[in-house]
């Protein structure tokens, strides 16, 4: 996407007193971790949503603990907010810096502090990338098991914060099922151990609170993961559809024989012919929908689901059933899903990945509708599907160099996430909210809800001064939108106060 | 099962303690009334609001009202050949959905298949002011707003009564068997169970106690079968294995009849035979230990604390005594600023966990 700006006016805070920022913060860290300059800066005014770009007041990259703590007070006392970052891969604009407040990377935290194959878990800092925890721990015959596809490059903290998933987590859960213990630093520069080293801890599931919390309770400094024995064996099946409503069924009887699979992906007709031009994974080209089904365990349990599944697929209709024979033939079915977003991308100078999550019964509705207003805005949509747990990522082909044309995607979009809530879904599955759905969360949440999350943040940062403006919209906001997207003659919220 | 929709009262009934100030105690069928404080006030009944509201067994999710008995989930999920994988604890005939969630219990499966937390997909929530809110859903994956749902579970109702619950389920095992180890040690048996969690063997359950190891493998007859020869032991009949881990989960076992103080300890699980006089039986691969001792709290806490975890008095305490793990005071001070987000007149079960909140 090209750049536009973010409308996030209302949560501007004032103007910092620049200069006095930086003497503060000056003696709190080494001389080359408090970036000021803008070609230093450059580099951090946007995260994996690159059509939202800010330059930030400035950057610190502290290496301590000790020195998070230190900046964190100084904000605090000084009230200047505060953006924390991973790698910034994070896909909805959460780690989007404020012109008026310190961007904190993390990105100097990055040992394995520990691993333990015999409890197996394994202690690392922040900046440690998602695929290095399960590389290291290898070793052991132990991984990581949530694997966001950035998982190269993303880091634990980010995935803490988002609450990563993954192509495994109808099977393995998400980031929240996967961490034992955290260590935070709130606001005021206190540092809390949040879970523990046992299976759960006294008091309140902070541990549950913080996941997904998107940098606005508190800036994460070391995580505790669990990691899982390797399975002995994965295979991987490949099933052709000529309807996408036989896939969706096809995905319902697998689990109603009491199987869940490790990973099972669909991918509608543009997504095959797309990732099939690219990389040549040998999807047949006919097929209306494809599934790839994973499944993984020991030896005897992959061996008894696979003749199960191969029978299940053929009664729900498909064309083709394909088992990879081997290895290279299991990375080769594969490296079509995981090519499918830059697969897509040859298609058209931009596009724009969604993600939603339906009940997976209505997915054909939802395509369906998804099809019609394809054509209302004339802009072709690809659809990639965790459609185990029902997580849709429509990717949505635009020019951003046409006029109006993002504006349209951006519509179409909003209106995608719109459709999953009203059939009992989510406007976003595992990519959150940052800034890019904030007005959808106004849609998925009432005004009460609003506001007892505007309440929890307060609990944690009673000034409002961690990651302000992200995730959880002003009921203002609400109220603005509410009135420039009236469908069908209702307003979303007729009972509230109009600005 | 009487299906009952009495949202509307209940809420009625916390805007009005709201209005005049006056504590409720938060109540199904009171099977866990022994756990935790004694809480006073007004009883909000919640046994009375029963019914499933969707179960979809292709979806692996079933919603139902906080006062159906969880014998009928279980019930209706058995018919489908699907189970609760955390499999709570009863602790009575008529436990309901709600105690069950709101206690965060959970049985012999859980270190391996997770927590009544983790199978938490979402709620309907009244909070302490009387607002009806939504948070999270029937879908796996959800993470628009903070997850409120989860934070519900273990909270005991101090922040809000959860109307309506949506659980993820799974299919249940197509075999199950129990194999017995005689006579290893503590120190031998909790480097068992940490040898088998290492391989992706189908172990479900594993319990200590009086030199004998006990471990459950469930799965496909084949996984079964040759976890059962590499592990060996004596096996046991279908008829033992039920029973077994139905009297371990539910304190029916022998070990539970004791009327010593019976301890909680949930700990790093491979910390080693601890120093604590009294009886021991360990589960959950050793990171749930069950004493009954009659050593000082203050003993079993340090030691608690000390192997990484925290130690809950959970029956046959003395009146006035501390139940729960105290907090380090940052912890607590952020509890109790999440409790007045939630029930800023703290009428909803107040003092239930800690006395502060």
């Amino acid at each position: 996407m090209n750049e536009s700006q973010p409308d996030t006016r209302e949560e501007q805070p004032t103007s910092v007193d620049r200069e006095g920022l930086i003497a503060a913060l000056r003696p709190l860290l080494p001389e080359d971790a408090l970036l000021i300059d803008e070609e230093d800066l450059r580099p951090y005014e946007c995260d994996g949503l690159s059509a939202y770009r800010r330059m930030p007041l400035l950057v610190a990259l502290p290496d301590h603990i000790d020195q998070v703590r230190a900046i964190l007070r100084q904000c605090y006392e000084l009230n200047v907010p505060v953006v924390a970052r991973g790698a910034g891969t994070g896909l909805s604009g959460g780690a989007l810096p404020l012109e008026q407040g310190v961007l904190l990377s993390l990105a100097k935290f990055k040992d394995i502090l520990e691993i333990d194959p015999h409890r197996r878990i394994a202690r690392v800092q922040p900046g440690v990338r998602n695929l290095a925890i399960s590389q290291a721990a290898d070793q052991y015959g132990l991984y990581y098991a949530p694997d966001p596809s950035s998982q190269i490059a993303c880091t634990i903290g980010g995935n803490v914060a988002e609450n990563s998933g993954g192509v495994h987590c109808l099977k393995y859960g998400l980031t929240v099922h996967n961490i034992q213990k955290l260590r935070i630093v709130t606001i005021e520069g206190e540092l809390l151990d949040i879970g523990g080293e046992g299976l759960d801890a006294a008091g309140y599931d902070l541990l549950a609170l913080m996941t997904g919390s998107e940098g606005m309770l508190g800036v994460i400094v070391e995580v505790t993961v669990k990691l899982l024995p390797k399975p002995d064996r994965a295979q991987v099946l490949l099933a052709a559809f000529d309807d996408v409503v036989k896939a969706g069924a096809a995905v319902g009887n697998i689990i109603s024989a009491g199987i869940i699979p490790a990973g099972l992906e669909m991918m509608d007709k543009l997504a095959i012919q797309a990732a099939e031009d690219f990389v040549h994974a040998g999807y047949p080209l006919d097929a209306e929908a494809i599934l790839l089904c994973e499944l993984d365990g020991t030896n005897e349990e992959v061996s008894e689901h696979i003749y199960q599944v191969r029978e299940i697929l053929r009664q729900s209709g498909a064309t083709e059933v394909r088992t990879a024979r081997d290895e290279a033939e299991r990375m080769t079915f594969w490296k079509g899903r995981k090519a499918a977003f830059p697969a897509v991308g040859r298609l058209s100078p931009d596009y724009y990945c969604m993600d939603g999550t339906i009940p997976r019964k209505r997915l054909p509705e939802v395509l369906r509708a998804m099809a019609d207003m394809s054509k209302e805005y004339d802009l072709p949509v690809a659809n990639v599907f965790h459609a185990g747990d029902g997580n849709l990522h429509p990717l949505i082909l635009y020019d951003a160099n046409k006029e109006g044309e993002l504006e349209r995607t951006e519509e179409f979009g909003g209106r995608i996430l719109e459709l999953c809530v009203q059939v009992g879904g989510t406007i976003t599955g595992e990519h959150g909210v940052g800034m890019e759905k904030i007005n959808q969360m106004c849609v998925q949440f009432n005004p009460l809800e609003l506001t007892q999350f505007h309440a929890i943040k307060e609990a944690f940062d009673p000034r409002g001064l961690l990651n302000p403006g992200k995730a959880v919209p002003t009921l203002h906001r609400c109220a603005e939108f509410g009135a420039m997207h009236v469908h069908h003659g209702e307003l979303p919220f007729p009972e509230l106060e109009r600005f | 099962m009487q299906e009952q929709d009495i949202s509307v009262s209940l809420q009625e009934h916390v805007q009005e303690a709201m209005a005049s100030h006056i504590p409720l105690r938060v109540q199904g069928n009171g099977t866990k009334d022994f756990l935790g404080r004694p809480s006073q006030g007004e009883r909000l009944d919640i046994s009375e609001h029963q019914g499933i509201i969707n179960y979809e067994p292709t979806e692996l999710v079933i919603t139902a009202r906080t006062g159906t008995p969880l014998k009928d989930i279980e019930k209706i999920l058995s018919d489908y050949q699907q189970m609760t994988p955390f499999e709570p604890p009863y602790f009575g005939a008529n436990a309901t959905l709600g105690g069950t969630i709101a206690c965060n219990l959970s049985g012999p499966w859980r270190p391996y298949a997770g927590a009544a937390r983790d199978f938490v997909l979402g709620t309907r929530l009244l909070n302490g002011k009387g607002d009806i809110m939504n948070f999270g859903g029937e879908v796996m994956k959800n993470v628009a707003g903070y997850d409120v749902s989860r934070l519900m579970a273990g909270a005991m109702g101090t922040l809000g009564v959860m109307l309506e619950v949506s659980i993820k389920v799974l299919p249940k095992p197509e075999q199950e068997t129990t194999l017995i180890m005689h006579g290893p040690s503590g120190r031998a048996a909790l480097d068992l169970m940490h040898s088998w969690a290492r391989l992706p063997h189908p172990v479900s359950a594993t319990a200590y106690h009086d030199e004998q190891l006990y471990v459950r493998l469930s799965g496909t007859p084949d996984s079964v079968r040759v976890a059962r020869e590499l592990i060996g032991g004596e096996e046991q009949d279908e008829d033992f294995t039920r029973q077994f881990w139905q009297s371990i989960k539910n304190h029916q076992h022998d070990f539970f009849s004791s009327t010593d103080p019976l301890w909680r300890l949930s700990v790093a699980s491979d910390t080693r035979p601890m120093q604590l006089v009294g009886n021991w039986l360990y589960e959950w691969g050793g990171a749930q230990r069950w004493l009954s001792s009659t050593e000082s709290a203050e003993t079993i806490r340090k030691a608690a604390a000390e192997a990484g975890g925290h130690a809950t008095l959970y029956r046959n305490g003395a009146q006035g005594d501390e139940l729960f793990h105290p907090l380090a005071p940052g912890l607590m001070r952020i509890h109790q600023q999440l409790k007045k987000a939630f029930d800023p007149k703290g009428i909803l079960n107040p003092g239930r966990m800690y006395k502060e909140l």
